[in-house]
């Protein structure tokens, strides 16, 4: 069966959890969603914007120097960080924008964490021409200062969220209360494969670019499927990017890579599929962060594109019925990550893409030099060098 | 029938409005929630809306997030509301609704949860992000439990939305009369009156208007169009701004203005 259902579900997961002013809009963006998906003319013209203006396809890129090193499976990286504005949420905002345009809603808003998605839809909003607010937390707008300045520089207005954890899931709630108040000329651009549907889905299809180059890729290069996939899981819209194309192909792995911040037992962590449990928030069902009582509780990652109380509820879904795996990558583990593919490959990553190359670091050594693993490069790590620098305790 | 449905009866006979009024559960602490209703109660409110704080009350303004936050930090949630709304009920027969976010009643349990609460004397229950779409399995269990399901329409709802309210509603719909978040306003939005009447002729049940009505003015204006009035943020203001015997005396003051504008509409009748 193809998911989701015509409501949005994947199981028990997904759906439309939101304010009744909200879902005339949501009914809107889903029937032009339906309309131009199909249509030649929109799917010509975002192909055109992903290849002259993205730069795709991007290279699956054959890590020799540290698949030698490890000794184990061969490790190809999928650069999503080679595209224009330095991460894969630039293949979601094309794609949206193009729909924004055609429901002739000229101002977007967007909620941002590391400030990648905030950037890359200014991005499209100074293309197209719109008028651009982004929302994002008090602290991310501390860590991540570069990313603001580019948003701003691209004409778009930073809004700063004090409320709350002063992060992404409060960003979100401030771009939710904002589109309540001006619903019906503004879109929403969601970064992620969360959100009410038919956000997830949508997201889902843009980013799924990432998969059907990756296994045309593979399948040219070695003649074969990959024998796992891997990529580092916040809302989880680059992981199912890549994962998306194979999930029939039930010879291929699947592993989603969670940030466990300071570990898991530890209680501060950005993992819920490793360690939350089902609730709703932000407009769908999902597995969350949160206490007894279904308050959602902080969480905790040295990344601030994956430090986030939920998780696309496709992700949910691929959990419970036993398609995919996720894992915890603690925050030191991922700047051994960073670390390693920086001194082998001469590829600095994002912090997100990092805790994926962590797992990676455990999983080669266990697989034998026939086999392959593609994990996905999400972004470049110039945004995160204050970060990293702070963790090694050097003053910039 | 509920004492919900019962005070909308009751009211229509004498030819008047209901006042709804709208605090948060636990803010400052439920020992003062429980003494303040049965107050509010007798200051004139016809039916009491109790929010239940979420940590992220997304269709909310700040007066009410904070709001949330002040309740939370003292240690409250759904079980220990449930708890206060029994003790409330020893001697006060207002009609009470719980109002809030879908997750804290999905984590206690649908089910659990409307037998729970009408055992402890709930009414009602309004859940802002929880659209007929979902909310299939909530109103079966509301059923059951003799729990009204108030739905929500706002000013960007059409006759199809209306359609669906019909099918899962009873007790009263909520009117949102603004397209935004809760919040005191300085004008009460235009076409009120229209939408009342073309809810009304759909879904015959009561309709009470909320979001932005602060002032006793306000309340008149609107009662004028509805069968009640929903005021929420104005009140909850006060407990910003003040404690103790000084915050129960303003609540209860501000109640009675409220009252003693809307009763403007059964005089003027």
């Amino acid at each position: 069966m193809q998911l989701p259902d015509k409501n949005g579900h994947f199981g028990q997961f997904g759906g439309r959890y939101v304010s009744e002013t909200l879902m005339p809009a949501l009914l809107e963006l889903e029937k032009a969603y339906k309309k131009y998906k199909n249509d030649p003319e929109f799917k010509a013209e975002f192909a055109y914007y992903l290849k002259q203006y993205v730069g795709r396809p991007n290279p699956l890129y054959f890590a020799e120097k540290l698949t030698k090193k490890l000794g184990g499976a061969k490790i190809y990286l999928k650069r999503e960080d080679l595209n224009h504005t330095g991460a894969h949420k630039i293949n979601n905002t094309i794609g949206q924008g193009l729909l924004a345009k055609r429901m002739g809603k000229m101002r977007v808003i967007a909620e941002t964490g590391a400030g990648q998605h905030g950037v890359a839809t200014a991005t499209i909003a100074a293309l197209m021409g719109m008028e651009c607010e982004v929302f994002m937390g008090a602290e991310d707008i501390q860590r991540q200062s570069l990313n603001v300045f580019r948003m701003k520089l691209l004409g778009a207005t930073v809004t700063s969220v004090s409320s709350g954890t002063a992060t992404l899931k409060d960003a979100m709630n401030e771009a939710l209360r904002s589109w309540v108040t001006q619903v019906r000329d503004t879109f929403y651009v969601i970064g992620t494969v969360a959100g009410p549907h038919p956000y997830p889905m949508m997201v889902r299809d843009f980013q799924s670019i990432i998969g059907k180059e990756s296994r045309r890729q593979h399948l040219k290069v070695e003649g074969r499927l990959p024998d796992a996939l891997v990529a580092a899981v916040g809302g989880g819209s680059n992981a199912l990017g890549l994962f998306y194309p194979f999930l029939k192909d039930s010879s291929v792995r699947i592993i989603g890579v969670e940030a466990s911040g300071y570990g898991i037992p530890s209680g501060r962590h950005a993992a819920p599929l490793c360690a939350g449990a089902v609730g709703v928030l932000h407009g769908n069902k999902t597995y969350l962060l949160q206490d007894h009582d279904g308050q959602i509780v902080h969480a905790h990652s040295i990344s601030a594109g994956l430090d986030y109380p939920g998780v696309g509820p496709e992700h949910a879904w691929l959990k419970e019925s036993g398609r995919a795996e996720y894992v915890p990558i603690t925050d030191d583990e991922a700047l051994e990550g960073f670390q390693a593919l920086t001194r082998e490959e001469g590829i600095i990553p994002a912090l997100e893409s990092a805790h994926a190359i962590a797992h990676v670091l455990k999983l080669a050594p266990t697989m034998s030099k026939e086999q392959t693993i593609i994990v996905c490069l999400s972004g470049r790590g110039d945004k995160d060098m204050h970060t990293v620098a702070q963790a090694m305790n050097v003053q910039l | 029938m509920s004492r919900i449905s019962n005070k909308f009866n009751q009211l229509k006979r004498e030819g008047r409005k209901a006042l709804v009024t709208f605090i948060t559960a636990g803010d400052p602490d439920l020992p003062f929630t429980e003494r303040i209703v049965p107050e509010i109660a007798a200051a004139g409110a016809d039916i009491i809306e109790l929010g239940v704080p979420f940590s992220d009350p997304m269709a909310d303004g700040p007066t009410i997030q904070l709001s949330s936050e002040r309740s939370l930090a003292s240690g409250t949630d759904l079980a220990s509301i449930l708890a206060a709304v029994k003790n409330i009920r020893k001697g006060c027969d207002v009609p009470i609704l719980l109002m809030g976010y879908y997750n804290p009643v999905f984590v206690f349990g649908l089910e659990r949860f409307c037998r729970e609460a009408s055992a402890a004397g709930v009414d009602g229950v309004l859940l802002v992000d929880l659209p007929p779409e979902e909310a299939d399995e909530l109103v079966r269990c509301a059923r059951r439990s003799s729990i009204d399901f108030i739905p929500l329409l706002t000013p960007t709802s059409d006759s199809s939305r209306f359609a669906k309210v019909k099918k899962i509603g009873s007790g009263f719909i909520y009117y949102v009369s603004v397209a935004g978040v809760t919040g005191a306003r300085s004008t009460v939005a235009a076409d009120i009156g229209g939408m009342v009447e073309m809810i009304r002729a759909t879904a015959s049940l009561p309709v009470a208007v909320g979001f932005g009505i602060s002032t006793p003015e306000q309340a008149f204006e609107v009662s004028k169009l509805a069968d009640g009035v929903v005021v929420g943020s104005a009140l909850v203001k006060l407990f910003e701004q003040f404690e103790g015997e000084e915050l129960a005396r303003k609540v209860t003051e501000a109640v009675r203005s409220l009252k003693a504008g809307i009763e403007q509409v059964a005089t003027a009748n």
